[in-house]
């Protein structure tokens, strides 16, 4: 639904465009919600609104107030700023990439094991720690973390492969 | 504190022992015990009727040390429940998984259209049955069912108002079968929980409520609210006093008041398909052992359940029975999912 | 005095030094509870409930309840500290102790927030102890019309508050209604937006959307401004306790309000969620520092956290009284009751009064022990902000992350934090105000099921919102509030008196 916001890898993309872009899929969304709660029904009915009403009229707000984001965003006069510098981008993504990688990761992995390859690579790549300092955090957080939640708190988080052998 | 040392120290010793390849399995002769921690679904919310016999349940197996591994109440209540049947299903084998359920067992799929069926599970036992009464304030001008019933029919179509838990759920259920019967109309009202539901109808806000006793009993109690009549084929069995008055056992069934309706919700235990005929009967064992507690004897004489226990072929007889009264009743209502 | 008499019994039972003991584990639990967003009150609750089986009823529930408190106070500090709302009721805490945090004044956040959670406390057990019978009576006429009256008012008073593009304000309101509808209609059981997904049925919860949206987009944030907290270092010494103490004060208008409205709101059931965010927008509406508050002004922590820790307080009255649980760890807790066999109701005052006024009594102590703990460890707390990012940055996804799951055990809400958090870098790179989204996102299911039960109620007519007294007396404070700042304006016109005709408060 939302994903295309993200789309700025480029770091060349000015406010003005992604203003536009985010309008637009703002009412692109609200045009969708509203087709959807149209067949569900939006009208007036004997015993009030009906299921689809007040969302319906909800999606039609948001698709005139981003129309009009839109319409203010479009005219060339303001000075052209970048939406965000390309060199101050790229930690950004140093932080996105690898976080999106952990949850698919820790999709087939579990949540612990993806934990400890994330905060290494973090730590090792963008702190450029040594391996004496990032060996414990990233081991031991994961650890804390399955006693806290698994074994105290008895809340049963994704595991994978190496927790399973381990009778979890 | 101590007792979470402990724990962890144990689960440490473990991981330590299973690293060292050590960590003697049961021999497999022996009858099947759980070798992980036990997950127990709830599809409902924390708090609910489901929620409450679930975490009853986990404090008595912990309490009695029933199992040997630990068990873990799970809530998963999204889409009326519909959260927690499909991932039991998308468990298929897995022994170490349970489900505890209410008639949105049956009702969430004819309801929704999502696409999950109890046969999709494998029943373990039923352990209660849940009752229904016909609520109504203490200070209402009707004494009896049909009463009731007679003025809500003189006072016009959607002039009384009936309050339940949920939409084309067990309440509506009941509050349409009660329609189809006598031809009154309420104007349904839906509510998040029982509790909400009894206090609406406490502060008059709707005419009368299908509560569970143990949503109602403490208003009861209180003098604010009056049992008409229970949607059983026989009367609850406790004669102890709960009022000053009246025991459970003098309410008289709809049915005495020329209401012929009967309903009762499933409070059942199911493990996802495919798991081995040991573990069933393992399971089976481990409630007959719940039910023997005297906290478990204490909690079904609060909530005046109906404590009819069953297993194995008679209990999927009954499942099967019980999915086709409701499609019958949501059908008649009209419940069903639109086909998109 | 019947009431201090029952009190002075309950001290009595209350005040043993294992009882004492107790508290002291269950406020810690709790404040752990509390940090992590993954661990709501109920899993503490659940996880201790075994262990009470063999302690009196009323040694339980004053451990159980201990966890309580410490969960309320437990979570304003990752909202503090990292934007990161551990608990639903303190995402209002933020709009001013991040900012706070940032500047390096994280020690008078925390000591503000803390002694404000006490004092909303204190205030709602004093009027739990001696008002609870007519609070009960007066809860009961809550029905579905004024439940929702008590929505608009809660929306009315933090409407219009942020600068910026009105524009881009209603857009994101309108988006957080929008997802708040998506799943199945509580009203008439139909699926909504979920386009044939079985996973969408769940809907968007409230705490994905804001772990997202405020936890994960500041990271990016900070990510992008170099890796640092800015404002750096924080001063760590006690006394930061006292100089706090010192300044609070000067708000005790803020503070009762907000205790008002906490106790208020904790009743009626509207719950300590929308307490604080009326709160924290009344504050900012009646307070002179108001055009100060988003910016870290230390009044707009002291208006959330005494309304949050009142309502969670005063919400356990209903719980008892009326069996209705204000929340899951509330609900929990109304398990634990039966469990040792007591039926919450109205005949447990009766019929129980040792376990009831233990109960209060021990809300008086925990609150006065759970703030003693709290307080001390407010420069440990601190202390965190001076791990370098490169740690805590990829460790607060981690639990950022957990905490998504655990809201509905679901993997799905993994990734739409994310992509809330890439929402929430954009937004705010765009300014398009984060507040209203999430506020709709919490009242939006809340609210609209209140309308149409009262639809349903009185066969579709609109005049039930005007129907009796109290109705119709909260529909129009509501519309007062909305319309404030005109009727403020028009009001120092008239004084002034250069516009004496106009007296009319139009927009």
């Amino acid at each position: 639904m939302s994903e295309s916001k993200g789309e700025s890898e480029h770091g060349g993309v000015s406010v003005r465009t992604l203003e536009i872009v985010v309008a637009a899929a703002l009412m692109g969304l609200a045009a969708v919600v509203m087709y959807d709660n149209w067949i569900t029904g939006a009208r007036w009915g004997a015993d009030g609104p009906q299921a689809g009403y007040f969302p319906f009229y909800v999606a039609l707000l948001m698709l005139i107030s981003a129309g009009m984001v839109l319409l203010r965003a479009l005219p060339l006069a303001a000075p052209r700023r970048r939406f965000v510098e390309p060199s101050k981008f790229r930690p950004v993504l140093a932080l996105l990439i690898p976080s999106m990688v952990y949850v698919v990761f820790a999709a087939y992995l579990g949540v612990y094991v993806a934990a400890a390859i994330y905060l290494t690579y973090f730590m090792f790549v963008v702190g450029r720690y040594k391996a004496a300092v990032v060996a414990p955090v990233a081991i031991g957080v994961p650890i804390v973390l399955f006693l806290l939640f698994e074994v105290w708190f008895l809340v049963p988080l994704p595991k994978g492969p190496l927790e399973y052998w381990l009778g979890y | 504190m101590i007792d979470f040392l402990k724990k962890s120290l144990a689960a440490l010793s473990v991981a330590v022992l299973a690293g060292a390849g050590i960590l003697v399995t049961a021999s497999p002769a022996d009858a099947w015990e759980p070798t992980r921690t036990v997950e127990f679904i709830v599809p409902a919310g924390a708090g609910g009727g489901a929620d409450q016999m679930a975490r009853m349940i986990q404090g008595i197996v912990q309490k009695h040390k029933l199992i040997p591994q630990s068990m873990v109440v799970i809530n998963k209540s999204g889409g009326a429940g519909a959260d927690g049947f499909l991932d039991v299903k998308a468990s298929k084998g897995n022994p170490h998984k349970l489900i505890i359920t209410l008639s949105n067992l049956f009702t969430t799929p004819l309801a929704t259209g999502v696409p999950f069926n109890w046969t999709d599970l494998t029943p373990v036992a039923m352990l209660a049955l849940d009752e229904f009464v016909l609520w109504v304030p203490a200070d209402a001008p009707y004494k009896t069912a049909k009463e009731y019933v007679d003025a809500a029919k003189k006072a016009g179509p959607g002039k009384f108002k009936m309050a339940g838990t949920g939409s084309k759920q067990e309440d509506q259920i009941i509050t349409a079968a009660v329609e189809q019967q006598t031809g009154a109309k309420f104007a349904y009202v839906p509510f998040k929980g029982g509790g909400t539901v009894a206090k609406q109808l406490v502060g008059k806000h709707v005419n009368s409520s299908v509560n569970n006793p143990i949503e109602g009993v403490s208003h009861w109690r209180a003098g604010n609210l009056r049992p008409l009549c229970v949607f059983d084929g026989q009367r609850i069995a406790l004669k102890q006093k709960i009022t000053k008055e009246m025991s459970w056992n003098d309410i008289p069934t709809c049915k005495e008041e020329g209401l012929d309706i009967e309903y009762l919700m499933l409070r059942g235990i199911f493990m996802p398909g495919g798991v081995p005929a040991d573990a069933v009967d393992y399971y089976v064992g481990l409630f007959k052992k719940v039910r023997e507690t005297p906290e478990w004897k204490q909690f079904m004489g609060n909530g005046a359940f109906n404590t009819t226990f069953m297993s194995g072929k008679e209990y999927r007889d009954w499942v099967a029975k019980a999915e086709t009264t409701h499609k019958s009743l949501m059908t008649k209502a009209g419940f069903l999912a639109a086909k998109k | 005095m019947e009431a201090v008499d029952s009190l002075f019994h309950g001290f009595a039972v209350a005040l043993t030094a294992q009882n004492i003991m107790y508290m002291v584990v269950g406020i810690l639990l709790g404040v752990l509870i509390g940090v992590l967003p993954g661990l709501g009150g109920a899993n503490g609750v659940a996880i201790l409930l075994p262990l009470t089986f063999s302690m009196s009823p009323t040694s339980a529930i004053i451990m159980l309840s201990c966890i309580y408190w410490g969960a309320l106070f437990g979570g304003a500090i990752t909202s503090i500290l990292f934007n990161i709302p551990g608990e639903p009721w303190s995402v209002a805490t933020t709009f001013d102790g991040f900012p706070m945090a940032r500047a390096g004044r994280a020690g008078e956040a925390l000591t503000a927030a803390f002694t404000s959670s006490f004092v909303g406390a204190l205030i709602a057990v004093i009027v739990l102890t001696f008002l609870a019978p007519i609070i009960a009576e007066f809860s009961l006429r809550f029905g579905p019309a004024e439940f929702f009256a008590v929505q608009l008012l809660t929306f009315c008073s933090f409407v219009g508050l942020g600068g910026g593009s009105p524009w881009k304000t209603v857009a994101s309101m309108m988006l957080g209604f929008a997802l708040a509808a998506v799943g199945i209609d509580t009203v008439t059981g139909q699926l909504r937006m979920t386009f044939g997904s079985v996973e969408m049925i769940r809907g968007f919860d409230f705490l994905v959307a804001v772990i997202g949206l405020f936890g994960v987009g500041e990271i990016l944030l900070t990510m992008e401004e170099g890796l640092a907290f800015k404002g750096e270092r924080p001063k760590i010494n006690a006394r930061v306790v006292l100089d706090t103490w010192k300044e609070l004060p000067r708000y005790w208008i803020t503070s009762l309000r907000g205790a008002f409205i906490g106790c208020w709101m904790g009743i009626t059931p509207g719950g300590a969620t929308p307490a604080s965010f009326m709160s924290y927008g009344l504050a900012k509406r009646f307070s002179k520092n108001g055009p100060q508050f988003g910016s870290g002004h230390i009044e707009g922590v002291v208006a959330p956290e005494t309304a949050a820790h009142a309502a969670g307080t005063s919400a356990l009255l209903p719980m008892l009284t009326l069996g209705i649980p204000g929340s899951p760890t509330a609900a929990v807790l109304l398990g634990g009751l039966l469990i040792w066999g007591l039926q919450p109701g109205p005949m447990l005052f009766i019929e129980q009064p040792d376990f009831v006024w233990g109960l209060i009594a021990s809300m008086y102590l925990g609150n006065v022990v759970g703030l003693i703990i709290v307080l001390t460890t407010v420069p440990w707390w601190a202390a965190i902000l001076r791990v370098p990012f490169s740690v805590v940055g990829p460790v607060i996804v981690v639990i950022c992350s957990i905490g998504a799951y655990t809201v509905h055990n679901a993997f799905l809400d993994i990734v739409l934090m994310l992509v809330f958090g890439v929402v929430g870098y954009v937004f705010k790179k765009l300014q398009y105000p984060l507040a209203p989204l999430v506020l709709a996102l919490v009242l939006g299911d809340m609210a609209e099921s209140a309308f149409r039960q009262s639809m349903i109620l009185s066969g579709g007519s609109l005049s039930i919102f005007w129907s009796n007294g109290l109705v119709s007396s909260i529909t129009a404070l509501a519309i007062f509030v909305l319309f404030w700042p005109q009727i403020s304006a028009g009001i120092a016109r008239l004084v002034s008196g250069r516009a004496a005709k106009q007296n009319s408060p139009g927009d």
